[in-house]
């Protein structure tokens, strides 16, 4: 166990949605190097509110990189340093010692600031309201295997269906494209034998939902690169070409 | 108001009870289903499920979360996977056995119809989330994969990955997406339920605080349904999200539902152990990993040397030593014990000396180290993520820590709590596992009462009330209710004190789990409820809330969930102390034989016990629901 | 930008007003994912242009050649043969203005695209992060497409004033493409104009080439990794192909020799 000195952090506080919004710095004069990041937050929030100042709000639940509700832009990068991870899975070792970080909360327009670090996602939500299931009333389901499905196949919808809905991708675009997101969803269901019905339909209202939001793809690849899931953008292809097929597919079954 | 336990099990052998009691049931008509309003607190796997299930049959449903989205209730962090009753492998399960193995594992304290029901609807969820589109893991032949689970004799555990918490929730949250989108059911999200409205003995509605704007608002419906998780989070660490709490179950209680069982919960023998003072939780490591890897402690509590160094002479292989026949895979509870016994006697590895080796050097030796990397590869990436130590090289340090909660509000068969019209479904309610819970079977009971339980059960309720008037939100009680929520909330707001609701969640923690965790007795007990009456009344005077309550603010939010983790708390100690015997999650030092074996006492504790609220925390009444078994024969549980 | 938070339950959130039908082209362009089509299928049609233009060019290095008895140079022919395509099937310069046509409809089009898209984009995140961001993989040829892109479009604009329409030529003959070739890069600030330009271009290219791909949804695991190598290759090639024409005007190897063809200036325009 290791102890890093003399922190500096600067951090995003903002009121409310549409308050002015500043950054505060505060010292954190020593740390142990296996706090967690969020850690280091309760340790200064405990600090504040024993100083009679208001806690530092941010989102965190699970703390083991599952939930997706953490959001933290962290020097710059959406999840902080750490490749493949969300930020609750940051550890204070991969600071060092005298060092100044940046903490913002994500920005985009479809993600509003509710208070300091922060975002209200709900947006994501409508997306998948929009078309992210496969319908299949409660009761009414054949036998589970009664459709096999070939194992590169499940395998490939679960790489796709590990996002967490944690909104790096968006945070980190920068479009404020959640392409990653909604084609990560696509692929999930879209390759699966039992979301062929509706393939197109889904797609189509998914990345109409999606546009009412978000920015669009100009294939910079940071949203891959953000991802605690580490999601390939290849889904992102897959989702254009569903979505152009959709055009003419659901145009033809509307036509009969 | 006193509380009397009608379990309402159907009539008939067990196996047929539950097709009995479908055939018998009273139904709501499909134009009259849009008459009723059901209220759901909570989206997790059971919360989830039930809302979109009652919307799709067409009832008015509103949900609540106090997640920004469904998607991230704690069910999403379930690893391991789902049980269910399929026989797939042909290697012998069945309806039957699945039902035997949940009632032994339940150490013979759970409700035998339940169970049965409960194995009987897991067939149907596998069917049900495939169809949604959940991608377990297959075989190469394109048929689902199954692996054993928790000791189970039996491959029925269904996964996806380390992550089938999380494809359950998204299918269930994704199905009441659709629910929502088509407009059948309202979501709340970021909202608090602070408590349940009664009007005449009946649930009628609920008070909720808005996270956003700190407004309170109040609900009415025709029934309301909790499914608001476990409360794990007691202990202050334990494997739960951090906003796990027991609040939604805990103001039902405070209103009239009994509380059952609260001192069963249950410990995970392998955690990563605390690395500091201001650890916030800890992580689950999957319990896979004891397969190849050995669990050792050096035999001098001195020890300094780095443990490659220690050679074989100086090890102590506890479990296999005392459990020769089960050895590293002995059960959870009895390896936890074994775990905590070497850490109390001083042998405890790492620098808080507060863990046990879990070795893999020997399964790297024989297997070679592309093997282990192949099975457990990214549990080993996450340890290194975590304690910045190489697995591969250095053996990991494991802890048991608090898991899961078997105890919860009372339910019928029905799943309805002693308050008429309030439901608690999933981890909120007591109702399927006994005195432990087997691995896999979380999942699969929050499912089955949201999809296949619930919207059967919630029916013969609601048709009696079909054209009768019910209160609306205008009704006094409301106001009343409203008010003293409010009246709360800005009593925490106006102590203040000096501590923060962390301190004091931290401290209560230290306490339950020192005297109410994986070995209690009658003096530590005792000790308990009369330190956390004092520290509540230190909560009560000393509590510092910064900041305002007409925006976020979540030291307020956790100054709520602390004050009840104060009563319940309580509630576990005493429930704990007034079981004289061990059993399953619940062990009593001195109820155990010699070799430390639970000792269960079936003559006087065959019963669940259900408290009742008084308004005095030190005081509540226990109520008994002798259990009866007509299928099943006690039987003692051995693993030397 | 205020930006509002909207509480109460939510509800019926897929609902959606009866569409009216669109034709195909207009609804598919109204969402982003349409228009990203667009570009790059518009796109697709420049980097031809720009390819085939480019190995055209390279014509100038051929110098002077015989045609019909008489000595010319090899691009002011080449230069015919552009507007004799298909005649006598067309009329003469027919072909040539199908392709102009299709040209012209993709820049607008590409150009339509892109400004509707950078709209969307800034409004997409209205308030900037207010410290430096720590790019992973957004490379300077990602970030700044809509540089490049308006800097070919000026360039464009110039090229086409210079050497088609001649009004900023300082001796334009019509018809005498190596003569004004030579004229127009022989100023040295043109030349650098040029130079500029198509690095421009090039890195425009570097990014457009690897994107199209994902934005046709041409995707597949065995090519991707050729995407990138296609990408740096078309840019390489374009960049290195038109670069070397002002560089050779100024380094004299590309020079106007009256002695050399036996049509003089005033007739090449025929
Ligand atoms: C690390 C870990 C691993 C696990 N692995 C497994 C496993 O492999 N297999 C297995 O079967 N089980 C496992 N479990 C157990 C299982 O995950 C849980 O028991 C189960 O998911 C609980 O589901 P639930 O729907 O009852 O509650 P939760 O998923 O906890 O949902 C609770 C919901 O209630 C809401 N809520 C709570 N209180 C309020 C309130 N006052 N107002 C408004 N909303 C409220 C929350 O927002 C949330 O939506 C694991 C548990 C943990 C901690
Ligand atoms: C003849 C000249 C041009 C060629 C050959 C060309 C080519 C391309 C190509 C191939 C792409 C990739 C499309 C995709 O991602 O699918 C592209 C993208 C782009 N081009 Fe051009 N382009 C040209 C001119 C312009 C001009 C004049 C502009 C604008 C002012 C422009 C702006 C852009 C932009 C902004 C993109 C990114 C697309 C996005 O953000 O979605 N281009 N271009
Ligand atoms: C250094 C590089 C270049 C040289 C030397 C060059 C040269 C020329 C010449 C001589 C012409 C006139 C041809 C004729 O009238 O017959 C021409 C036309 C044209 N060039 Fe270029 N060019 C260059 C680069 C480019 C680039 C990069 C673009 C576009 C992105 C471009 C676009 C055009 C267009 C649109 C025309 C008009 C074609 C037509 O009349 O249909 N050129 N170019
Ligand atoms: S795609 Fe990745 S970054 Fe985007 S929401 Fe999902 S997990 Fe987060
Ligand atoms: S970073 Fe943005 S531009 Fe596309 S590839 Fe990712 S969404
Ligand atoms: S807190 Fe759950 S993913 Fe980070």
């Amino acid at each position: 166990m290791k102890t890093l000195t003399n922190l500096t952090l600067k951090i995003w506080r903002q009121d409310g949605p549409d308050g002015q919004g500043r950054f505060e710095t505060h010292q954190i004069p020593e740390i142990s190097d296996e706090a967690s990041f969020l850690e280091m937050l309760d340790i200064l929030n405990e600090r504040l509110i024993e100083e009679g100042k208001e806690a530092i709000v941010f989102d965190h639940d699970c703390r083991e990189g599952i939930c997706g509700t953490c959001s933290l832009m962290i020097d710059g990068r959406a999840h902080g340093p750490q490749q493949g991870a969300a930020t609750c899975q940051l550890h204070m070792r991969t600071f060092s010692s005298g060092a100044e970080i940046v903490i913002e909360p994500w920005r985009a327009s479809a993600f509003p600031i509710i208070k300091d670090l922060m975002v209200d996602r709900s947006a994501f939500d409508r997306i998948v309201e929009a078309g992210g299931y496969i319908t299949a009333p409660t009761g009414g389901a054949p036998d589970a295997n009664l459709i096999p499905i070939p194992k590169p196949v499940a395998d490939a919808s679960m790489d796709a269906a590990a996002c967490i809905g944690c909104g790096a991708c968006v945070a980190a675009c920068p479009n404020g494209a959640a392409s990653l997101f909604t084609s990560a969803k696509l692929a999930h269901l879209n390759l699966l034998p039992q979301g062929q019905a509706e393939r197109y339909k889904r797609a189509e209202s998914m990345v109409e939902k999606m546009d009412e939001y978000f920015g669009s793809c100009t294939n910079h690849g940071e949203c891959e690169a953000a991802c605690p899931k580490e999601i390939s953008i290849d889904n992102i292809a897959t989702m254009n070409v569903d979505y152009l097929k959709s055009k003419f597919k659901n145009r033809k079954a509307l036509a009969r | 108001m006193t509380i009397t336990l009608d379990s309402k099990v159907p009539e008939g052998p067990l196996a047929d009870k539950w097709q009995n009691y479908i055939a018998n049931q009273k139904l709501v008509n499909p134009s009259n289903k849009r008459k009723f309003k059901i209220i759901v607190v909570g989206t997790g796997l059971a919360g989830a499920s039930a809302a979109a299930t009652l919307g799709e049959l067409g009832y008015q449903v509103e949900a609540f979360t106090f997640h920004d989205s469904p998607r991230r209730a704690h069910s999403i962090a379930a690893q391991g996977g789902i049980n269910a009753a399929k026989n797939y492998q042909g290697d012998g399960d069945s309806i039957h056995r699945l039902f035997y193995d949940t009632i032994k594992g339940g150490d013979f304290r759970a409700r035998e119809a339940n169970v049965h029901r409960l194995a009987e609807v897991s067939v149907d969820i596998i069917d049900q989330m495939v169809a949604q589109g959940v991608p377990f893991a297959r075989e190469y032949g394109g048929l689902l994969d199954n692996r054993s689970f928790g000791g189970a004799q039996v491959s029925r555990t269904f996964y996806a990955r380390g992550q089938t918490g999380q494809q359950l929730l998204l299918g269930a949250y994704q199905q009441l997406a659709r629910q929502i989108g088509l407009g059948n059911v309202k979501l709340w999200n970021r909202m608090e339920m602070v408590d349940v409205v009664t009007v005449e003995g009946r649930c009628v509605g609920i008070v909720c605080r808005d996270l956003m704007t700190g407004d309170f608002t109040t609900h009415s419906a025709h029934a309301v349904v909790l499914a608001t998780g476990g409360y794990g989070n007691a202990f202050f660490l334990s494997t739960n999200a951090m906003a796990c709490n027991v609040t939604g179950a805990w103001r039902a209680h405070r209103r009239g539902a009994a509380f059952a069982n609260p001192c069963y919960t249950q410990i995970h023998p392998t955690c990563i152990p605390q690395a500091d003072d201001f650890q916030s939780k800890l992580t689950l490591m999957s319990e896979s990993l004891r397969n190849d890897g050995r669990i050792w402690v050096p035999k001098n509590a001195d020890e300094t040397r780095p443990p490659d160094q220690i050679p074989e002479e100086d090890r102590d292989y506890y479990l296999e030593r005392i459990y020769p026949s089960f050895g590293n895979l002995a059960p959870r509870d009895v390896s936890s014990r074994a775990a905590k016994r070497m850490v109390d006697a001083g042998q405890g590895v790492g620098p808080l000396k507060n863990g046990v080796y879990l070795d893999f050097a020997e399964a790297i030796g024989r297997l070679g180290e592309s093997t282990i990397r192949e099975r457990y590869g990214n549990l080993f990436d996450m340890y290194e993520r975590i304690t910045g130590e190489n697995p591969y090289q250095v053996p990991m340090r494991i802890y048991p820590a608090s898991h899961y909660t078997m105890g919860g509000l009372w339910v019928d068969y029905e799943l309805m709590t002693t308050i008429p019209g309030l439901f608690a479904a999933g981890e909120a309610n007591f109702s399927d596992h006994g005195a432990n819970r087997l691995g896999a079977s979380a999942l699969m009971q929050g499912l089955s009462d949201g999809y296949f339980v619930l919207p059967y059960t919630m029916a013969p309720y609601l048709a009696d009330l079909l054209n009768k008037p019910v209160p609306d939100t205008t009704h006094p009680e409301f106001a009343k209710v409203e008010l003293e929520a409010r009246d709360r909330f800005k009593q925490y707001m106006s102590i203040g004190g000096t501590k923060t609701p962390d301190h004091f969640h931290r401290e209560l923690g230290q306490i339950i789990w020192d005297y109410c965790g994986m070995d209690r007795n009658a003096t530590g007990l005792e000790k308990a409820l009369s330190e956390i009456p004092a520290l509540h009344e230190e909560f009560k005077k000393d509590l510092r809330v910064t900041g305002s309550d007409t925006s976020v603010n979540q030291t307020l939010e956790k100054a709520g969930r602390v004050d009840d983790f104060f009563e319940l708390g309580m509630l576990m100690c005493k429930d704990a102390l007034n079981r004289e015997e061990s059993c399953g999650g619940h062990f009593r030092s001195e109820y155990q034989t010699e070799e430390g074996e639970a000792v269960r006492n079936d003559d006087d504790f065959a019963y669940v016990s259900a408290w009742e609220w008084t308004g005095d925390m030190a005081n509540p009444v226990e109520h008994k629901e002798q259990l009866e078994y007509e299928v099943v024969k006690f039987q003692t549980r051995s693993y030397k | 930008m205020a930006q509002t938070l909207n509480r109460g339950p939510v509800s019926g959130t897929a609902a959606k007003p009866p569409a009216k039908k669109k034709p195909f082209f207009v609804d598919f362009y109204s969402t982003a994912v349409g228009k990203k089509y667009a570009m790059a299928i518009t796109g697709i049609i420049g980097i031809g242009f720009v390819i085939g233009h480019m190995v055209g060019n390279l014509k100038m290095y051929l110098g002077v050649v015989t045609k019909g008895g008489e000595q010319v140079y090899d691009i002011d022919v080449y230069g015919e043969f552009l507007r004799e395509i298909f005649v006598p099937l067309l009329p003469e310069q027919a072909f040539l203005w199908i392709v102009r046509i299709v040209l012209i409809l993709a820049l607008v089009l590409h150009v339509h695209a892109a400004y509707s898209l950078t709209v969307l984009n800034r409004k997409a995140r209205p308030v900037k992060y207010q410290t430096a961001r720590d790019y992973q993989v957004a490379n300077f040829a990602s970030r700044t497409m809509r540089w490049t892109g308006i800097i070919v479009v000026l360039f464009i604009a110039w090229h086409l004033a210079d050497l088609t329409w001649g009004w900023v030529h300082p001796d334009f003959v019509k018809g005498a493409v190596y003569y004004n070739i030579d004229q127009s890069l022989s100023r040295l600030p043109v030349a650098a104009l040029y130079i500029v330009a198509n690095i421009a271009l090039g890195i425009h290219l570097f990014h457009g080439t690897w994107s199209l791909f994902q934005s046709m949804g041409w995707n597949n695991p065995r090519f991707n990794n050729w995407r990138r190598y296609l990408a740096t290759g078309v840019a390489t090639i374009v960049v290195v192909g038109n670069v070397s024409f002002p560089i050779a005007v100024l380094a004299g190897i590309v020079e106007y020799d009256p002695t050399a063809v036996t049509v003089p200036l005033e007739e090449a325009a025929e």
